[in-house]
């Protein structure tokens, strides 16, 4: 008799703010902000006036060109390639170590040269650079595992080093031409 | 019968209203966490290319921007739908760009300037043309770290 004059316990309200602050917490971790992604690149400084041209004595085969026209067509090495091939072909390139002879003598020397035109679309620019940055970034992977037995992000700092050492990122480009006109 | 009539008189009680102070206080925290304020209106319609190479940008008090693309329906009217840069709130010109860096760089302390990026927010169907405009400024100016903002994805 005496338990139905009280009724119903009051809930105790004192585990409330852990709750609210496990939620809270619980947020804070899940979310992500808005961040900005993007391919960082180092633009080359303007050349000196009285600078003379030195560019003369990299050897050829060490150098990859990459030529994007108005049409968004790519010709690599003088053939025309696919966008889709351009990964692989970078890193034949690189990774020749000598082999064969029109390629790279070693990563290192390796220089890949783009060259776009005015006319060319910016979204196939990106997805050219993208695969570039991609083939380096696969190199270092496998040198990574191959030397380390760990990917590439998870090597320290200074292993990191080492292998962008091997695998410098040696991106040219030339100064800008127009031959497919603006449009 | 006397039951049911009793309990019916009395009905549930009252909930607690404590812990709404702490649920209110949640949300509050959740929404200062997630806005991010936006510092400039867009004039330009921008749908940034996708990549999947792509790095996080670190320092975003370091950042500049410039946005590249065709102006917003609104504007369209008096300015076309050709390809401009906005620098800021406002349309610019290429040749204002070395300017707009001269000023970015005064708000920021001296030792800060190496580490500026200059972030180049261009639409997908922008021409090279403008881009390497751009560009040739940035060097003149010699900010050269540059980034092109990207989406994550693959073709």
């Amino acid at each position: 008799m005496a338990s139905k004059r009280r009724g119903l316990p009051e809930i105790n309200a004192g585990s409330m703010a852990d709750i609210a602050f496990l939620l809270l917490i619980f947020f804070l971790v899940t979310t992500t902000m808005d961040v900005d992604t993007g391919i960082s690149r180092k633009l080359p400084p303007m050349p000196e006036e009285d600078q003379p041209e030195d560019d003369s004595q990299i050897n050829a085969k060490n150098i990859y060109v990459v030529l994007i026209n108005s049409n968004n067509q790519l010709l690599v090495e003088g053939e025309l390639m696919d966008i889709s091939q351009l990964k692989e072909g970078a890193k034949r390139f690189i990774n020749n170590n000598g082999v064969r002879e029109d390629l790279s003598e070693n990563p290192e020397k390796a220089i890949i040269s783009l060259q776009n035109d005015r006319g060319t679309a910016y979204k196939t620019y990106i997805r050219v650079q993208n695969e570039l940055a991609s083939a380096y970034n696969e190199l270092r992977n496998e040198s990574a595992l191959e030397k380390f037995g760990e990917r590439f992000i998870d090597l320290n700092k200074s292993q990191q080093k080492e292998i962008k050492k091997l695998f410098p990122q040696k991106i040219s480009e030339a100064e800008p031409k127009n031959i497919g006109g603006d449009s | 019968m006397s039951k049911f009539k009793k309990n019916g008189s009395k009905g549930m009680p009252a909930i607690s209203t404590a812990s709404l102070p702490d649920i209110v206080f949640m949300l509050l925290f959740f929404f200062m966490v997630t806005t991010v304020m936006r510092e400039t209106t867009l004039f330009v319609s921008v749908v940034t290319p996708k990549a999947t190479e792509i790095k996080k940008m670190e320092k975003k008090s370091l950042v500049s921007y410039v946005y590249i693309g065709s102006p917003v329906k609104r504007m369209q009217t008096s300015y076309g739908t050709a390809a401009r840069i906005q620098l800021n709130d406002a349309f610019a010109e290429v040749s204002e760009i070395q300017e707009f860096i001269a000023t970015e760089r005064e708000a920021k302390d001296e030792k800060e300037i190496p580490y500026m990026t200059t972030s180049i927010k261009a639409d997908e169907t922008v021409k090279m043309g403008i881009i390497t405009d751009v560009k040739q400024e940035l060097r003149k100016a010699n900010a050269l770290k540059i980034n092109y903002s990207t989406r994550k994805g693959t073709y």
